[in-house]
């Protein structure tokens, strides 16, 4: 379970989140949607410790993110996370990039890291590029590395930033689809998205982000049918 | 000095003046070595530093560095040379040459290295940071891999560069190739051959880090 109460945070003078309040639980998918600049990434850095926060506080099955004797290190092997730019290493084939984590940061031998890899490879659908380099691999084949990377570490939550806002549209729907996969699989997913068509189908709750608050949360079916935020019906009614 | 000095004047070249400029290549060879290792080892450590920024002693470090870059390296060994005795640490030109091109060199790769670091992006090292590793292991391996391979080809040029500038050491009276090659010279009064020769040995010193960085950089390139 996620927990996250009254969290702020700025850059200098400049006030991103301004107390949000979500509890995600375990085998949730959230999607969280809302304007650019609303403070959606910075939410997302926040719960893994990417980001520090001046107000609140995040808990991860209870312990606290911020706390002062937490080891970060150790709970971001729990938050699996994917990035809009994909960040594949390049000096690395795909079997590599994969192996790399959890050979090095959870000690497994070389030939269990790569087997791991190598079934996660499999499970996003690139059984079949496992020597090849991310330069060779296409913006969507590059995402789902991403992805199988995280899942290498076999983290108890998912976080998405964006992961299909990079790409050329023909390649959203590859990456999408393994996304529901894992939502299928009962993955704990949390997907910052402006992909509506996904938040609507495959989250259990949307929340809608607006200046750095949560402006309303809710079932796909209350927000995309029947949103009590006026704020709410604007965004989505100039996104569709 | 030598035994080659004084009984004749004017001599033709001989063989063992090969030998000569071989003990020369090989006080040249050291003093690359050391200075191109030390600088190298202490430019990728000041090249972090600067990285980090925001720590107030960058600007001071940046400072420094800009110094020793800018200075022509003969004033520093000059300057360096002399003033190792008067703050009570006299040095023997070997080692306030090497000194002095340990500086040198590292204030070039500091910024070699500083460049190697910014090659990789902020989010590909928070991707590596979220995946559960520490600072250190994000800087060996992610970090460094991707930052040698993009700088690799500027580090080369600087280490050519400073194996050709240990001639400079000469001025200290350091017997390296140049030096020797300038008493020959004066001997034998066949600046052509000489030269050639010299040449030669500068060429074959030099060679092996080009063939060595070429090499690296065709087994880094995938394609
Ligand atoms: N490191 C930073 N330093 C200063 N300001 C920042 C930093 N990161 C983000 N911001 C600012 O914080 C605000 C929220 O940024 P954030 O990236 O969280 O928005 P977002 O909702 O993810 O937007 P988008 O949909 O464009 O990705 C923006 O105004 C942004 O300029
Ligand atoms: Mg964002």
């Amino acid at each position: 379970m996620i927990e996250i109460e009254g969290v702020r945070k700025s850059f200098g003078p400049l006030e991103v989140l301004r107390g949000i309040d979500l509890t995600v639980r375990n085998g949730e998918v959230i999607s969280i949607i809302g304007a650019s600049g609303s403070g959606k990434s910075t939410l997302l850095y926040c719960i893994n410790g990417l980001e520090s926060i001046q107000g609140g506080r995040i808990l991860v099955d209870g312990e606290d993110v911020h706390g002062r004797d937490t080891n970060l290190n150790r709970l971001r092997q729990r938050l699996g996370m994917v990035f809009q730019q994909w960040n594949s290493f390049p000096h690395l084939t795909a079997l590599e990039n994969v192996a790399l984590a959890p050979r090095i940061v959870k000690g497994k031998s070389r030939a269990e890291a790569r087997e791991i890899a190598r079934a996660q490879l499999e499970h996003v659908g690139l059984g079949d590029k496992l020597d090849v380099y991310p330069s060779k691999l296409s913006g969507g084949q590059q995402q789902r590395l991403a992805i199988a990377r995280a899942l290498a570490m076999e983290p108890d939550y998912m976080l998405f930033d964006e992961a299909t806002s990079a790409l050329d549209p023909e390649l959203v729907g590859e990456v999408l689809d393994t996304m529901r996969l894992l939502a299928n699989e009962g993955a704990t997913m949390i997907c910052v998205t402006h992909e509506m068509g996904f938040a609507r189908d495959v989250s259990d709750r949307v929340a809608f982000v607006d200046e750095g608050r949560i402006e309303e949360i809710g079932p796909p079916s209350q927000i995309f049918g029947a949103a009590q935020s006026e704020k709410t019906q604007r965004f989505l009614a100039k996104v569709r | 000095m030598s035994e080659t000095d004084s009984i004749e004047f004017f001599t033709s070249f001989r063989v063992e003046d090969l030998w000569f400029l071989l003990e020369a290549a090989g006080r040249t060879l050291l003093i690359s070595v050391l200075g191109i290792s030390g600088g190298t080892v202490l430019g990728i450590a000041f090249g972090w530093l600067l990285s980090i920024g925001r720590w107030y002693g960058a600007a001071t470090l940046g400072w420094v560095l800009d110094v020793f870059r800018s200075v022509p390296l003969i004033i520093q060994l000059v300057l360096f040379f002399n003033f190792f005795p008067i703050v009570g640490f006299p040095l023997d030109p070997f080692g306030a040459g090497t000194l002095v091109l340990v500086m040198y060199t590292s204030a070039l790769v500091a910024q070699v290295a500083r460049g190697g670091i910014e090659a990789v992006s902020i989010s590909t090292r928070r991707a590596a940071r979220s995946l559960g590793m520490s600072y250190w292991q994000d800087l060996r391996y992610v970090v460094w891999p991707i930052g040698i391979r993009a700088v690799l080809p500027s580090w080369t040029g600087v280490a050519l560069g400073v194996l050709k500038d240990t001639a400079l050491v000469s001025v200290l009276g350091y017997m390296e190739l140049l030096r020797a090659s300038q008493i020959l010279i004066t001997r034998t009064q066949e600046p052509f051959l000489v030269l050639a020769v010299v040449g030669a040995f500068y060429f074959a010193l030099s060679f092996p880090i080009a063939r060595f960085s070429e090499r690296l950089e065709r087994r880094w390139s995938h394609d």
